[in-house]
């Protein structure tokens, strides 16, 4: 997906890069490297990358987008990057201007309900919100008596109940107590909370798919160097046929979300062929991840079980990104009502529809 | 290590004409009885009529060169017909396997005036091909043939035994890699040579081999003293090697690869009603999203092809991943199917398909290359070999 062609990509990569370290990350027990990274990427207007000019951002296509969010699951990148990327699509859906610094969305689980009272305040409960207490605003999806709106809120004014991913990156719970947003507007005909979940599905699933690409690339160079049985472990059949099934989970996974983001990239309508490329991408995504990070510790052995190793990084990451804006249990219900509401046969003209 | 590439690849418009046009066909054929589309592939004694019929609408032979009877179409738009003849379950055997390897093979290796002979035939669905690579003692270990072919005036001599020969007992030919030298030190790949075998010839035995599903496709196949013409000669003589891994790219990554068993899952949603229950919904949303990264794989693959590239480690994932999705699906769909209300209308269909797809199961990671020794060129693509 990425291309070195591509300014924004190759500015994005160049940060991570020089900034994004996994090593240095892992290393580095205060936590120092998270300001300086995030100073770099807001100087180049990565974080607001999807907000248009007018309303405060740098007015990148989508499809630059998906591929900056694809390459920082390359360096299992731990700052709100793809959070602030994607609260500023939704807050444009509405029409609000993005404020600057680090921003979060609610609901992040697609249950949660965050309702607008007849007040004009904002009252709910959102659970596994990522990055909400580093965030300085939040996105909102609200419903009230007249519908969806779209809302921005000023984070100081929600209590915020920290908790951990399976990463131990933030994942918190955040209540709404008649909180007065600073903006908020009726969202757009057919927008819903929904919406918003399968495009945040597809933001993880393109960091699912980078996160295990690079899985793959640090377990071969492993299987080349480890030594046992006097050669080289990934000379053993065993281990070249379990790397070759690592492949083919990162196959499926980038196959599907690289699918998924140039179908919404291309401002095709929300149909059911869509539904099904956001769906498909966040299950197969979530389902590989599973293979894939089993597969690469298997490769590794003890080693890469101690934290001093930089496997638990994009493994684990791999693996919590599956929990955030509908697990793959959850798409897979809702993927699977829909074909039966279609009938069988049609079935095959919905797979088959590009 | 290289990085893999699956670039998400759009059928362009053509496609979805073609695709109306094909599907058109279909229906029409089993509107007149031709096949049942709810009964997997299977002998239909009209299929001789049927390929002519693909044949006339310019489906087989798509990508090939007008002058040999080709179509100058694009691997996309054979991709779409090839995916919706698999889907109807069509009787598509008879010319399927001279259209995705013996027709490229012939292309690219053989004279003149056989390509001139022999391609426009096939083009009109007039000729079925098998493929003679395996023997009894040599499957995977392709290097290890020892059916010998014999230098005699104006030809050659064959003389050993294929097996597994899928189709030869309706095949009017077979593209086949015979011993012409021993293996070297150096090489032990060397040695052998493709040729071009006319089924009808003195000195060819076919015997039926019986399957687990019921069928009777491959055979083995008895060659005394067959002669074969010197320009039935395919290649560089003991240079079959060079040869054989040329169109695998072509071969692997098809939408065959991984519909094989597909018509379970339909007559799954079928039983399943319009309003199933979550753990249906499930089981359901699961199969389609992984059907649907396996295509996206697979196309991904073609548009490739299509643009000049040879993507042979991605093609080799596709076989894998699709092979191995194909083999579980029928058991899926079996779990799946066990809460289905008894008498669900289609229920009978259903069960008479489970049984035939987890009959055929076994042989879809063995067929065309095993899952082992794809592994193998995967594991080869990932600089571990």
């Amino acid at each position: 997906m990425a291309d070195a062609e591509n300014i924004v990509v190759a500015t994005a990569e160049k940060i991570f890069a020089d900034l994004a370290d996994p090593q240095t990350i892992n290393h580095d027990k205060d936590g120092r490297w998270a300001a300086p990274l995030w100073q770099a990427l807001s100087e180049a207007g990565l974080p607001l990358a999807w907000v248009a000019e007018q309303f405060g951002g740098a007015g990148t296509d989508l499809a630059d987008g998906f591929a900056v969010i694809n390459s920082a699951g390359r360096f299992a990148l731990a700052v709100p990057l793809a959070e602030t990327l994607l609260a500023g699509w939704l807050l444009q859906q509405g029409g609000i201007a993005s404020p600057e610094g680090a921003m979060t969305i609610a609901p992040a689980r697609p249950k949660d309900r965050i309702t607008l009272d007849a007040d004009g305040t904002l009252s709910g409960r959102a659970r596994g919100v990522p990055f909400a207490k580093n965030a300085k605003h939040v996105a909102v999806v609200a419903h009230g008596r007249d519908g969806v709106s779209i809302a921005l809120v000023d984070a100081a004014g929600l209590r915020i109940d920290p908790g951990l991913s399976l990463a131990n990156d933030p994942s918190d719970t955040v209540i709404f107590d008649h909180v007065a947003p600073v903006a908020i507007k009726p969202a757009p005909a057919g927008f819903d909370q929904d919406r918003l979940m399968l495009m945040g599905g597809v933001v993880r699933g393109l960091q699912i798919a980078g996160a295990l690409d690079r899985l793959l690339e640090i377990s071969v160079r492993y299987a080349g160097e480890r030594v046992a049985f006097e050669k080289p472990i990934g000379k053993f059949q065993a281990v070249q046929h379990n790397l070759a099934r690592l492949a083919g989970e990162v196959a499926a996974a980038s196959a599907a979300a690289t699918s998924a983001a140039d179908a919404i990239a291309r401002g095709e309508a929300m149909d059911d062929a869509i539904f099904l490329e956001a769906a498909a991408a966040k299950i197969r995504c979530a389902e590989a991840a599973e293979k894939g990070a089993a597969i690469a510790h298997q490769v590794h052995g003890a080693i890469a079980f101690t934290t001093e190793h930089i496997l638990h990084r994009f493994s684990l990451r791999a693996l919590a990104w599956r929990d955030d804006f509908g697990s793959e249990s959850h798409w897979a219900v809702a993927l699977g009502q829909r074909v039966a509401a279609r009938g069988a046969d049609e079935l095959w003209p919905l797979v088959a529809s590009r | 290590m290289t990085a893999l590439r699956f670039d998400p690849i759009r059928l362009p418009p053509e496609c979805e004409e073609l695709r109306k046009e094909v599907r058109a066909f279909l229906a029409e054929e089993i509107a007149a009885g031709t096949f049942n589309p709810y009964q997997p592939l299977r002998e239909d004694a009209d299929a001789r009529e049927f390929s002519r019929r693909v044949g006339e609408r310019g489906w087989i032979g798509m990508t090939w060169p007008k002058k040999y009877g080709g179509h100058e179409r694009t691997f996309l738009e054979r991709y779409v017909v090839t995916e919706e003849m698999r889907v109807a379950n069509a009787p598509v055997r008879r010319f399927f396997v001279a259209d995705r390897q013996s027709g490229p093979i012939l292309l690219r290796y053989a004279p003149e005036h056989i390509k001139a002979d022999i391609l426009p035939r096939i083009c009109r669905g007039e000729l079925c091909f098998a493929i003679g690579m395996s023997e009894p003692n040599s499957g995977s270990d392709l290097f290890a043939a020892k059916t010998r072919a014999t230098k005699t005036d104006g030809g050659w001599l064959i003389n050993g035994t294929k097996i597994w020969t899928t189709s030869a007992h309706m095949a009017d030919y077979m593209i086949a890699i015979f011993r012409t030298s021993p293996a070297t030190k150096e090489n032990r790949r060397h040695g052998l040579t493709q040729f071009l075998v006319n089924m009808k010839s003195p000195g060819i035995k076919v015997n039926p081999i019986g399957q687990i599903t019921g069928q009777k496709e491959f055979n083995e196949v008895v060659f005394t003293d067959a002669f074969v013409p010197d320009d039935h000669q395919l290649g560089e003589i003991d240079g079959a090697w060079k040869q054989a891994t040329s169109e695998l790219a072509y071969e692997r990554s098809g939408p065959e690869r991984f519909l094989e068993t597909y018509y379970v899952l339909t007559e799954l949603v079928r039983a399943a009603g319009p309003d199933p229950d979550t753990r249906s919904a499930e089981g359901i949303g699961r199969l389609v999203a992984q059907l649907h990264a396996m295509r996206r794989m697979s196309v991904s693959v073609a548009g490739m092809l299509q643009a000049g590239k040879e993507p042979v480690v991605e093609a080799s994932i596709v076989k894998d991943v699709g092979t191995v999705w194909e083999q579980q699906l029928p058991h899926r769909v079996r779990d799946l199917a066990a809460f289905v209300e008894e008498d669900a209308g289609n229920r009978e269909t259903l069960e008479n398909q489970l049984t035939f797809a987890i009959r055929t199961a076994p042989k879809l990671t063995i067929q065309g290359g095993t899952t082992e020794v794809l592994r193998g060129i995967i594991a080869r693509g990932l600089g571990l070999r």
